[in-house]
């Protein structure tokens, strides 16, 4: 992005071709009260030599950790390309363009980026992508309640194996818009949501049900079985999914029994990071959003189209606004939502340079890595598997004592060894939510299991030295 | 503008009609001054049959290009028909506003369908009134 500098002079001539006497000026319209009129506690400015100073030493305070967590933000391999390009000036902006005349790369690439998402997620429409995975759950529990025609119904079965961040923010939107989300329990040795929890609420009147795959244990939820019964009592299902995990299992879009009178997700949403975005300490992060074209005017957010120009050239221009809120104030769809340009244009080209193959490949290298890891550490004494069955590259390991001395314990050895599930999920015990992505090398995961076996049985300790 | 005020019809002053039907249900559309300030409608979205509304609860929506209006329910009751033919084709509710374009029918719950709303003379007046 170009650097464009401002004389004194540049300002003074700026400022009197608009009339103004001083910049302040510009600002007049806030009334005086609302002006902060002190800054105290702010630091005066510093250099860009000591800013630069102060942020390196602030960054090597976190040190190069080997990070085994996963819980909803995975660390991948970014091809050096994705943000080379991302980062060209003329994509260089978080805002979605409204001019379509001055805006067409962007355009594209958000049509682009809807395209993939469609064809990833197996539906028909994409909005241009949401904040994150979190609040992408909250828009899809409001969009289900409007487009539920055949009830009134503000209530949403959200089984305890979807993501809990992703259910407290669901909370403190849909729940405000007095959508009660009900808790759906999961199985104990299974690790995921049983038709027996469902069926006290056969025939109870509820607008959707939420369906996270895999779940928040990693495990892969009957998802068939699971959309079935929601259609067959008449409700509409909101998919939660890993993008990535879609290079390998089934499209929500085709969840459910082919010969079923309805199949697949109503609604699909979800946290686009794995998809060449960086951790970078939580955000910026993209939620996605797609669903059937029968529900494109209940979803939240911007849509870029398709069309032809006067002289019947293609061309590309945000559509479907008029449920917007600089349309509907405060009846629009939604009053939060934005689209997310930087990253999603980071996740286009991601895709883009990987390919459905690519995109498999790195799938399939985080399973395997996660296989090796969770039977590398339940090898160790006092460390064993929680559930039973298919995980997807995650998964719960139960330990025989208390997991926060041993992370801090792990951490001191610049490991990061996982998300303490102790307190969410106190009926597991000491359990810990482990993850090993394709970063990870066969030396990496050898590593982490020899420093728990230590700190595990101290005994391994004199092994190792004898 | 009033010679377009069908005279057997109520009004509301959020321009919506209401026709008594034979069958004592009613049935409302939007006025035609209400389509000319939509402007060219693009989708209609009407209620399912069966469902409840209150009088003065948005019940339908029409979207023009720029704009996405609600369309308030004139009358309490349940939702006994809505027009289908507006999902392919919303320019009727711009081209016969009081006819073919015309968004639902109710079972009217209670006794008056017409209490609190305007006749022709009325909305007319109110139109005037506003229009200045």
């Amino acid at each position: 992005m170009s650097f464009i500098p401002h004389t004194t002079q540049d300002v003074a001539d700026m400022l009197s071709v608009i009339g103004a006497n001083h910049i302040d000026d510009l600002f007049d319209e806030i009334p005086a009260a609302l002006v902060a009129g002190s800054l105290a506690g702010v630091p005066p400015a510093l250099s860009e030599m000591e800013v630069g100073r102060l942020m390196s030493e602030r960054a090597a305070l976190d040190g190069r950790p080997l990070c085994f967590i996963g819980a909803g933000a995975y660390e991948h391999h970014i091809p050096a390309p994705v943000w080379s390009i991302a980062t060209r000036g003329e994509f260089y902006s978080a805002y979605t363009p409204y001019q379509a005349e001055a805006s067409q790369g962007t355009l594209q690439v958000i049509y682009e980026y809807q395209s993939m998402m469609c064809a990833l997620t197996g539906m028909e429409v994409s909005n241009a992508s949401l904040y994150d995975g979190a609040s992408a759950l909250a828009e899809a529990c409001l969009t289900a309640v409007r487009a539920q025609r055949t009830s009134n119904s503000r209530r949403i079965l959200l089984p305890r194996t979807v993501n809990p961040t992703y259910t407290a923010v669901a909370r403190a939107i849909a729940g405000n818009q007095n959508v009660l989300l009900e808790p759906v329990d999961f199985d104990r040795v299974q690790g995921r949501t049983l038709l027996d929890a469902l069926r006290p609420y056969e025939g109870s009147d509820c607008a959707a049900v939420v369906v996270q795959q895999p779940n928040y244990f990693g495990m892969l939820e009957d998802v068939d079985a699971l959309v079935d019964w929601a259609h067959a009592n008449g409700m509409l299902v909101i998919a939660v999914v890993n993008p990535l995990s879609l290079a390998v299992l089934k499209p929500p879009g085709e969840w459910g029994t082919p010969t079923a009178a309805k199949r697949g997700a109503d609604i699909v949403c979800g946290e686009g990071q794995p998809l060449g975005v960086p951790l970078a300490s939580g955000g910026p992060y993209f939620g996605f959003m797609t669903t059937r074209m029968q529900y494109v005017r209940q979803m939240p957010g911007r849509i870029v189209g398709r069309t032809v120009d006067a002289d019947g050239r293609e061309g590309f221009t945000l559509t479907l606004q008029a449920r917007e809120q600089h349309i509907r104030r405060s009846k629009a769809n939604s009053n939060i939502c934005t689209n997310q340009g930087l990253t999603v244009t980071a996740a286009t080209i991601y895709l883009s340079l990987l390919g459905a193959d690519g995109l498999a490949r790195v799938a399939e290298a985080s399973m395997a890595r996660t296989r090796e890891l969770v039977s590398a550490l339940t090898a160790v004494r006092g460390v064993h598997e929680v559930f039973t069955g298919a995980v997807f590259h995650e998964a719960v390991l139960g330990f025989d004592r208390p997991i926060a001395p041993l992370l801090a314990a792990l951490a001191q050895r610049g490991i990061q060894g996982g998300l303490d599930l102790s307190e969410r999920f106190p009926e597991l015990g000491h359990s810990l939510l482990v993850c090993a992505t394709e970063t990870k090398t066969s030396e990496d995961i050898a590593r982490y299991a020899r420093a728990v076996d230590e700190l595990q049985n101290p005994a391994a300790l004199t092994r190792g030295a004898a | 503008m009033s010679d377009k005020l069908p005279d057997d019809l109520h009004y509301t002053r959020s321009h919506e009609w209401v026709r008594t039907l034979p069958s004592g249900e009613v049935e409302v559309g939007v006025t035609d001054h209400a389509q000319e300030a939509l402007g060219d409608l693009v989708f209609v979205e009407v209620p399912e049959v069966g469902r409840r509304v209150a009088a003065g609860e948005a019940c339908a929506v029409v979207e023009s290009v720029k704009a996405a209006s609600d369309i308030y329910s004139p009358v309490a009751g349940v939702v006994t028909a809505h027009n289908a033919a507006l999902a392919g084709t919303p320019e009727l509710l711009n081209q016969a506003p009081y006819g073919a374009g015309w968004l639902l029918r109710i079972a009217v719950e209670g006794n008056d369908a017409a209490a609190g709303l305007l006749d022709a003379a009325g909305y007319a007046a109110y139109l005037a009134e506003t229009s200045n």
